[in-house]
């Protein structure tokens, strides 16, 4: 209570301090009158005696400040009067102060964007009750989170420490709610997922336990709030009515709420089916298969139950399980993983990026801290005549500090505004972004109170700390010499500790600019390397035929359908099919062996290549280039003798160099011979950064697959002959879920990786050389400002522009070209790094030398040009009278 | 004029009390009544008066209103309050203890050790 009457009584004072200012003169005057009464009895005439009464009074102004102090609240009042005076001053020198705020704006928006990914990836959990009881299971012996059915229902009914244990995956399938079928993409659940999570349902129910009644019995849809809007509109009459799911009945029994995203971060799924159903979701079912785990699970700890217990507890279950099924479960160990990232599988990573990013986030702030500081020290070495005369006007040092700390707080909030505004508007696009097109990642890294209460702490922390720099400065200033002999007297000429923060600076931000114009170099020159095929003007239709019902020898039937009417669409010169293009997400590879090995065991293999399964015109839809042999035809059927049309690399690799492989044989894992027909160039199939793979191509007629990617290859215009293939491809199924988008499209994801490390790294250039610009500019500023009466009588003695500039900005310069070549040096090293992210980066590339050779050029012209346009126009008859 | 003492540190506050414990006083007043009690004999810079009562109202020692002086002039009017004159009462002890034992040590003779 006393606090709060204390706090009142301050807010009255700061809000009524006009009044009670007014009430304090009156009271002083009063006492002034008085006296002058008595003075005037005494016989002076009024004017005199009031002249005495205000002599024998003293120092009023003097008197009344110490009154405020003594009267209490005095510091919320100095605060604003510091505070005004601050914008006063930043307000007079606005070049200083846009940069300033320019350069926080950029160091905490950086940091703001880099902690809200981290916010969202690392600190906050997954958006269920009780968060932090809720645990993964992972296989610890070979780092695996995938389970199969009948091992997760003996964990589920064996463990004591979970409160339930609920499963899930994330597959595809078509829905059609009325001749639209599209692609959807979806969690297949146990029936416990919803009540074991804790969630209530927005709209109908969720489906449950006791839903669950052998396969494909529960034909139940729980919609996700995103796409109930998207697809539905919004309709709460959804609930009840059915939709085909892969042509099939569901019944749509539940809307899930807003807040519930699935368990996954990155990705919200559109809807929720129980897994019971998988046969007709994915087409087959593995439920009954101890071998096949592919499937994710999750559940509470109890209360009161510690992680190690429960691990314990789940390792008794793998010991019974190793007992009973030692076929599959040999050596079993569980240990538990945190949600939300597909466990630590990608959560390790992706947190050791984020911790990482926001370290470097932090150095950069430190970096431009650092930078203000010594622009601040430069301003305070500017103002040194000022504060001096402050000084001995009988402020006191106390005074003065804090009224520089509050200008480099002001400085630092208004930066921080900014910066954060910037921040808001690149996580809005962040949020919008879809980087990968075949798979709708989100990225849940929407600013909340966290993110803006770290921005706040980082201005704060940072206006305190460049705010700091100039404490020494004011402390050690003596007034009298100050006042005295002009600004500060010659210094030494010594290499200064200021010089050094400059060269380190300037070395990081040499760094920086190195490695931005590496990965954009890389990135370049991966969209032009050779790709083993040439994605330009090609279109793709992504589809599976499960999707549409279809299977066994209807599955040819209806590929070569929809390849001969594509074919037919005017301006189409070739088309082909491939189960899954390279460079796409994922991939499939098989072991194969030499022809004379006979003993298949996995030591015995000889490569494992890559494996596509296409249609004969695959290779020229692709643009991919024959080396020998022929390609498929329409004869290369389950009649024909197995062949394969292998690459260059698989030559080298199964046998040997310099080998002519074609007309011989080599094995699968199953025994089966396969006779090499053709050789190809070689291409990328994982990622863009990989090593030479090899490849095998088998004919689809010997190796059906319903997934079904469609290339397209065309002169015409993209629009049109992709609005045609719809058109043609609806007419042979309306039924069909499909996409087309174009080939460079789909790269999208391989480039993905090397994409966001160039865009982070662009940044951090950028944010470099801004730095560069800003600590150049304050050094170059602050020897002008600290010679400009030596340099006014240099050029009154007659020296050239050309002496001038060197004389000024000579330091400046020979700062920043050995920082400069100091950082070039480090980012070469750095370089190496990237490589491993970023196509063919090579820091030993002659363009990217010149290059940051040339931006640190320019940046070091830009940031002199101010202060050497100040030094040449110095007018040494005004400099030398005002002295 | 008689010859004037410095006052020591931290006596004003108690000379304030006392002068205002024998009546309400505006600041003049005060200094006036503080002249009066001691013979003139302390020297007290009028301006320095008012931070020590400003500083005596926030430590609730003192209560202050607007009122008419004498004169006929507006003015600031201070009383004690409760914990003022319990204030006064213990300085006052402690004032006079420590004259007491200052006064006997100044008078201590050579043959008294």
């Amino acid at each position: 209570m006393k606090m709060l009457a204390y706090f009142r009584s301050l807010a009255q004072k700061f809000f009524h301090r006009s009044r009670i200012d007014n009430e304090m003169e009156e009271e002083l005057r009063s006492h002034i009158q008085h006296r002058a009464d008595d003075l005037e009895r005494s016989g002076v005439s009024r004017a005199e005696a009031v002249r005495r009464a205000r002599i024998e009074f003293g120092g009023y102004e003097r008197f009344k400040e110490e009154c405020n102090e003594a009267r209490g609240g005095h510091f919320l009042e100095t605060l604003w009067q510091d505070v005004r005076f601050g914008l006063r001053v930043l307000y007079k020198s606005p070049g200083f102060t846009v940069i300033a705020v320019l350069t926080l704006a950029f160091g905490i928006g950086a940091n703001a964007v880099v902690f809200s990914v981290l916010n969202a990836v690392v600190l906050r959990p997954l958006n269920v009750p009780q968060a932090q009881s809720l645990y993964m299971i992972e296989r610890s012996n070979d780092d695996s989170l995938m389970q199969s059915y009948p091992d997760y229902i003996d964990m589920r009914d064996r463990n004591r420490s979970f409160k339930d244990l609920a499963l899930y995956q994330i597959t595809q399938a078509g829905l059609d709610t009325g001749g639209n079928a599209t692609p959807a993409w979806l969690y297949e659940t146990s029936g416990n997922y919803f009540d074991s999570l804790g969630i209530q349902p927005y709209l109908g129910r969720f489906f449950h336990h006791s839903d669950e009644r052998g396969p494909n019995s529960a034909p139940y849809i729980v919609l996700s709030y995103p796409y109930w809007r998207a697809r539905f509109h919004g309709d709460s009459g959804v609930v009840g009515r059915t939709v085909q799911l892969n042509k099939q009945p569901y019944t749509i029994v539940g809307v899930a709420p807003l807040s519930f995203r699935g368990t996954e971060l990155y990705f919200t799924p559109d809807f929720w089916v129980p897994i019971v159903d998988q046969q007709q979701v994915d087409g087959a079912s593995s439920l009954d298969s101890r071998e096949a785990s592919s499937l994710w699970v999750v559940g509470h700890l109890k209360a009161g139950v510690t992680p190690a217990q429960a691990i314990a507890d789940l390792n008794s279950v793998a010991a019974y399980l190793a007992k009973t099924y030692p076929k599959y479960d040999e050596g079993t160990k569980f240990s538990l993983a945190r949600p939300g990232l597909v466990g630590d599988m990608l959560g390790r990573p992706v947190r050791a990026f984020a911790t990482g990013l926001m370290l470097l986030a932090g150095l950069i702030l430190l970096a431009a801290c650092a930078n203000l500081g010594s622009m601040f020290a430069a301003r305070a070495a500017d103002r040194s005549k000022e504060i001096a005369l402050r000084l001995a006007l009988g402020s006191s040092r106390k005074h003065i500090l804090r009224q520089l700390l509050t200008e480099a707080v002001l400085l630092s909030l208004i930066g921080g505004a900014v910066g954060l505004l910037g921040g808001v508007a690149l996580l809005r696009w962040l949020v919008a972004w879809k980087p990968v097109p075949s798979f709708p990642i989100t990225l849940p890294v929407s600013p909340d109170a966290s993110v803006y209460g770290f921005a706040l702490l980082m201005a704060l922390a940072s206006g305190v700390l460049f705010g700091m720099v100039p404490v020494r400065q004011v402390l050690r200033a003596n007034p009298y010499q100050i006042v005295k002999a002009g600004s500060a007297g010659a210094q030494g000429r010594r290499f200064t500790a200021r010089d050094l923060l400059l060269v380190i600076q300037i070395a990081i931000c040499a760094v920086l600019v190195t490695s931005s114009l590496v990965a954009v170099r890389g990135l370049v020159r991966s969209l032009h390397s050779n790709f083993g095929f040439v994605p330009q003007n090609v279109l793709m239709v992504d589809t599976d035929l499960d999707m549409a019902g279809y299977s066994g020898d209807r599955v040819a039937e209806m590929q070569q359908r929809m390849l001969d009417a594509l074919q037919a669409i005017p301006g189409v010169t070739a088309v082909g099919l491939v189960d899954r293009p390279p460079l796409a997400l994922g991939w499939n590879s098989a072991a194969v062996f030499r022809d004379s090995t006979t003993d298949l065991k996995a030591s015995n293999t000889a490569a494992e290549p890559m494996m596509y399964n296409i249609s004969p015109g695959y290779f020229h839809a692709a643009g991919t280039i024959l080396r020998a042999g022929r390609m498929f035809s329409l004869h290369d059927d389950a009649h024909a003798p197995r062949v394969a049309v292998v690459n260059q690399e698989f030559v080298r690799k199964v046998f040997g160099p310099g080998a002519n492989p074609l007309g011989a044989y080599y094995k699968m894992s199953d025994g089966a011979r396969i006779q090499v027909v053709g050789i190809v160039e070689d291409g990328k199939y994982k990622t863009l950064t990989e090593d030479p793979q090899p490849a095998m191509f088998f004919p689809i007629r010997q190796s059906p697959t319903s997934a079904t990617w469609l290339l397209v290859r065309s002169h015409r215009d993209t629009q049109q002959v992709a609005t045609a293939m719809d058109h043609t491809l609806r007419g042979l199924d309306a039924g069909l879920p499909f996409t087309i988008r174009t080939w460079n499209r789909v790269l999208d994801s391989a480039l993905f990786a090397s994409r966001m490390a160039t865009v982070s790294l662009g940044v951090l250039g950028g944010l470099g050389a801004m730095l560069a610009v800003t600590g150049i500019f304050g050094m170059a500023s602050y020897s002008v400002s600290k010679r400009l009466r030596e340099l006014g009588i240099r050029i009154a003695l007659g020296a050239q522009r050309k002496e001038v500039l060197r004389a000024a900005l000579g330091r400046a310069l020979r700062l920043l070209a050995v920082g400069s070549a100091a950082g070039l040096l480090l980012g070469v090293a750095a370089a190496r790094l990237l490589s491993s992210i970023v196509y063919q980066a090579t820091p030993r590339d002659p363009l990217v030398l010149a290059g940051v050779v040339l931006t640190m050029l320019l940046l070091g012209l830009v940031a002199t040009w101010i202060p050497a346009a100040r030094a040449l126009g110095v007018d040494p008859l005004i400099l030398l009278r005002e002295e | 004029m008689a010859e004037q003492a410095q006052l020591l540190p931290g006596t004003l506050d108690l000379l304030i009390l006392k002068a205002v414990s024998l009546g309400p006083l505006h600041g003049y007043g005060v200094l006036l009544r503080i002249g009066q009690i001691s013979d003139s004999a302390l020297l007290i810079e009028q301006g320095a008066l008012y931070p020590a009562l400003f500083r005596l109202v926030r430590q609730g020692l003192l209560k202050a209103d607007w009122g008419t002086s004498e004169n006929n002039r507006r003015a600031k009017f201070y009383e004690l309050t409760t914990a003022g004159r319990k204030r006064l009462r213990e300085e006052t002890e402690g004032w006079n203890r420590l004259a007491t034992a200052i006064a006997s040590a100044l008078a201590a003779q050579p043959e008294e050790i």
